[in-house]
């Protein structure tokens, strides 16, 4: 049974309530931190854990935080990025909804060590019941000293407000998201300069998710080396995946970064296997934008070494044949599953959430979803596949922010590891729109579990 | 006396240059010139806040500084990018920019309409330049094009965002030349489109630089719009003492008619700047609307001379230098006879065949007419 740090109380009784969490140990950290240690201090406790973002890039949070500009008299901000709509990822809603106040003690502890007297929690605007829990966590520690002017005595004042987002994907972007929360349309800003420099307001901004900013509340608990000793390798800690797809048991798992992938998957802990008694077929380890794995791949590197669910593990073999750790968003995929349908799904998605400002991206996902739904509905040509192959590698890396990679690595990794199935929607369009490819080539591999 | 500044040396396509810090690489490269200066649609050095959406001015920069060597590990766009001592840029001689300019080219065009022939920006538009230089020769796009209606904002300006690039030139117009902010982009992605909140008329003394701003056909002058191509115009610089601007105008004439004025452009295609009367600087050329649409007579300005237009105009002279023009093969091909009608060309080709009696053939002649018929 693996250790949990984040949601080890998230379902007792009543945790949602200031007084059921102070009574399960809650708002330690704040109180350890605010009392017995300077916000340096805290700063290096977390460099010391290694704890790394969990939004997707994988930074790690300590360094980000030591890159804040601490010019004088100038005010700096912590923003807290619950702009959660990655399509797999669904993990910092479950966070918000069962332990608000995790979150809240994470902000006060994380704005003391950056010295951020107001911190924003800019949420997505779908998560509009969330809100509400949100607040009534803020007004009750607000009631109980934990926010506002002079804090536990201590000196230092925090508040925190609660922005909704209007629905748009790209305002996950940590500067998109600035904008927006500026009020302005949420179009990512060109970096440099980095929002550690000149963020919200051009005011040094640090921009964290949600499971980071929670997470340092363990870290403040137990210390930083005591964090940094669970996971493999610069991977530490634990980790929310929100695993779906055609599993037994979907859902948010805490797990520790020292299980392999098939341990994830099949074990009854987890995952529980896949559902149905279908074979398993392909997966996308990270949220949709990582490029897609197919069996074979996912359970063993190209070395064949186990794979592991850690940021290395995952990233293992590049490209060419790993993917990477993303936020978390487990999808697993059966063999009843289309890998063109849900390349095309993906597209789909992302041409809708293109911001539109630069030309590879706002032009280039349209482009591919429109061949893409060529080639499901078998329309498509073979020459299509090598063009979709093009586009994607032009619009990879040419854009302002990652929304055109994110794009560009699901389309690529299906066609680097399924061409043999985008080829067959070409050469039977007829059976391409009534039954599926099947597991050809990827599921050999799958006998494991 | 203050120390001079110290310069930062910058190496683009083998040609090192000494600039100020703060310079990016675009304007370091238009130090240069030449083919060496990447092309830009969305960067406005008169704008601020304008670049980096487009894409085609991306670079590759092989060496970020003498300090820290190691290079950019992805392609910058060099308009927004500002230069390092010793730093290595890599335009023209680096194939991975190229290709994905070529890229960004194609991009760029699979939803323009190519509507040239009818469209008032032929022969002054940056993006047909762009395609031109850059560009391929055929489309890989086999869907509908997006189209938008046409939209009149205000009585002097048409909007025909078919064609637009979305390089948000006209929106920092709008914001930094206007006194409200009335004037920018609505939705998202490749159904984003620029439109005033909603549909209103723009209604400003200086809302028409937005047309000179625009690098394609998408806000063209009503007062111009299908009056003539620029191509049989003659642009010619003229002045005079306007109350509310510079009053410092290109007039685009045609014989004594002016049919249309416009601000002075640069080489860059932007619009100039000047110096301030007090001297404390220069301001850029903007032109009020007065004298953009009002004043149409040869009589209301000051003629100085011809301009010089040296880019972005099919009317320079030398636009395209070293331009080889292929080799007139028709004598060749008609045995050392030079054909004065299209009628002369048929004669020898057999297709025409005197024997045949035109005026006999029932209704139009067709292939069928003259098929010889086996003896």
């Amino acid at each position: 049974m693996g250790r949990k740090l984040l949601l080890d109380k998230a379902h007792v009784e009543g945790i949602r309530s200031f007084e059921v969490y102070r009574r399960e140990g809650g708002y330690r950290s704040v109180e350890k931190a605010l009392k017995t240690m300077s916000p340096d201090q805290v700063t290096e406790e977390v460099k010391k854990s290694g704890l790394r973002g969990r939004g997707g890039a994988g930074f790690p949070t300590g360094m980000k935080w030591g890159f804040l500009a601490k010019p004088e008299g100038v005010p700096r901000y912590l923003v807290v990025n619950a702009d959660e709509s990655e399509p797999g990822t669904f993990k910092d809603r479950y966070l918000m909804e069962f332990i608000p106040h995790l979150l809240i003690e994470g902000i006060i502890t994380s704005s003391y060590a950056l010295g951020s007297k107001c911190s924003y929690i800019y949420i997505r605007g779908e998560y509009a019941w969330i809100v509400g829990i949100l607040e009534q966590a803020i007004a009750e520690a607000k009631n109980n000293g934990f926010l506002g002017k002079n804090i536990l005595g201590s000196g230092f004042d925090c508040e925190i407000y609660i922005q909704r987002g209007a629905g748009a994907y790209i305002c996950g972007e940590e500067t998109a998201l600035l904008e927006s929360l500026e009020g302005k349309r949420g179009n990512p800003r060109i970096k440099p300069p980095f929002p550690a420099v000149k963020g919200l307001w051009n005011c040094p901004t640090v921009v964290n998710n949600v499971e980071t900013i929670a997470a340092v509340v363990p870290i403040i608990n137990d210390g930083g080396e005591e964090y940094a000793k669970i996971g493999i390798g610069k991977s530490t800690g634990t980790k929310l995946i929100s695993a779906c797809g055609n599993i037994k048991k979907q859902g948010v798992y805490e797990i520790e970064m020292n299980i392999s992938v098939e341990e994830f998957i099949f074990s009854d802990e987890y995952c529980g296997g896949i559902a149905n008694g279908r074979q398993l077929k392909a997966c996308i380890p990270g949220g949709s934008s990582v490029p897609i794995l197919p069996a074979n791949l996912l359970l063993k590197t190209a070395k064949g070494e186990s794979r592991m669910m850690t940021y290395e593990g995952l990233a293992d073999g590049g490209f060419q044949t790993g993917s990477m750790m993303g936020s978390g968003g487990f999808i697993v995929m059966d063999d009843r599953q289309c890998v063109v349908r849900h390349t095309y799904t993906l597209a789909r998605f992302y041409r809708h959430e293109s911001c539109g400002q630069c030309s590879p991206c706002r032009e280039g996902t349209g482009w591919m979803e429109k061949i893409l739904l060529n080639l499901e509905t078998g329309k498509g040509k073979m020459s299509d596949i090598d063009l979709l192959w093009d586009i994607q590698r032009r619009i990879e890396g040419n854009t302002i922010c990652p929304l055109g990679d994110a794009a560009a690595w699901p389309v690529a990794a299906a066609i680097r590891h399924f061409r043999d199935e985008f080829e067959w929607h070409v050469t039977n369009p007829d059976d391409a729109q009534r039954r599926n490819y099947g597991l050809a080539n990827y599921g050999a591999a799958m006998s494991a579990g | 006396m203050s120390e001079a500044p110290k310069l930062f040396k910058v190496t683009i396509d083998n040609i090192t240059i000494d600039v100020e810090p703060g310079t990016t690489i675009l304007n370091a490269a238009r130090r240069i010139g030449g083919e060496v200066t990447p092309p830009a649609m969305c960067y406005y050095s008169k704008l601020e806040g304008s670049g980096g959406k487009c894409r085609t001015c991306l670079v590759e920069v092989a060496a970020g500084s003498t300090a820290d060597p190691r290079p950019m590990p992805k392609l910058v766009a060099s308009c927004r990018t500002t230069v390092m001592d010793g730093m290595v840029v890599k335009n023209i001689t680096s194939d991975k920019v190229l290709d994905a300019r070529n890229g960004v080219v194609e991009f760029l065009l699979i939803n323009h309409p190519l509507d040239c022939p009818i469209c008032d920006q032929a022969g002054e538009c940056h993006l047909q330049d762009l395609s031109y230089e850059h560009g391929k020769e055929g489309t890989r796009f086999e869907f509908k094009r997006r189209t938008f209606e046409k939209e009149d904002i205000g009585p002097y300006i048409q909007l025909h965002m078919t064609r637009c690039i979305l390089c948000y030139r006209c929106t920092y117009v709008a914001d930094q030349l206007t006194d409200h902010r009335v004037h920018g982009i609505l939705d998202r992605g490749d159904h984003a489109e620029i439109s005033t909140y909603i549909s209103k008329a723009i209604d400003n003394d200086f809302s028409g630089n937005m047309i000179d701003v625009c690098p394609v056909g998408a806000l063209t002058d009503k007062t111009f719009r299908f009056k003539n191509r620029v191509w049989f115009t003659k642009p010619v610089n003229a002045h005079r003492d306007c109350p509310t601007c510079c009053g410092k105008v290109t007039l685009w004439q045609r014989g004594d008619e002016v049919l249309r004025v416009t601000a002075r452009k640069d080489e860059w295609g932007e619009v100039m700047s000047y110096p301030r009367p007090d001297g404390s600087g220069n301001q850029t050329g903007w032109i009020c609307n007065t004298c953009r649409f009002d004043k149409k007579n040869t009589s209301d300005w000051v003629i100085e001379g011809l301009s010089n237009i040296n880019r972005h105009s099919v009317i320079s002279q030398g636009k395209y230098p070293g331009l080889v023009t292929p080799k007139e093969t028709i004598t060749e091909v008609m045995g050392g006879r030079d054909p004065k009608l299209l009628m002369d060309i048929h004669d020898v080709s057999g297709v025409n065949d005197p024997e045949v009696d035109l005026s006999k053939v029932a209704g139009a002649a067709t292939s069928k007419t003259f098929e010889k018929k086996e003896q």
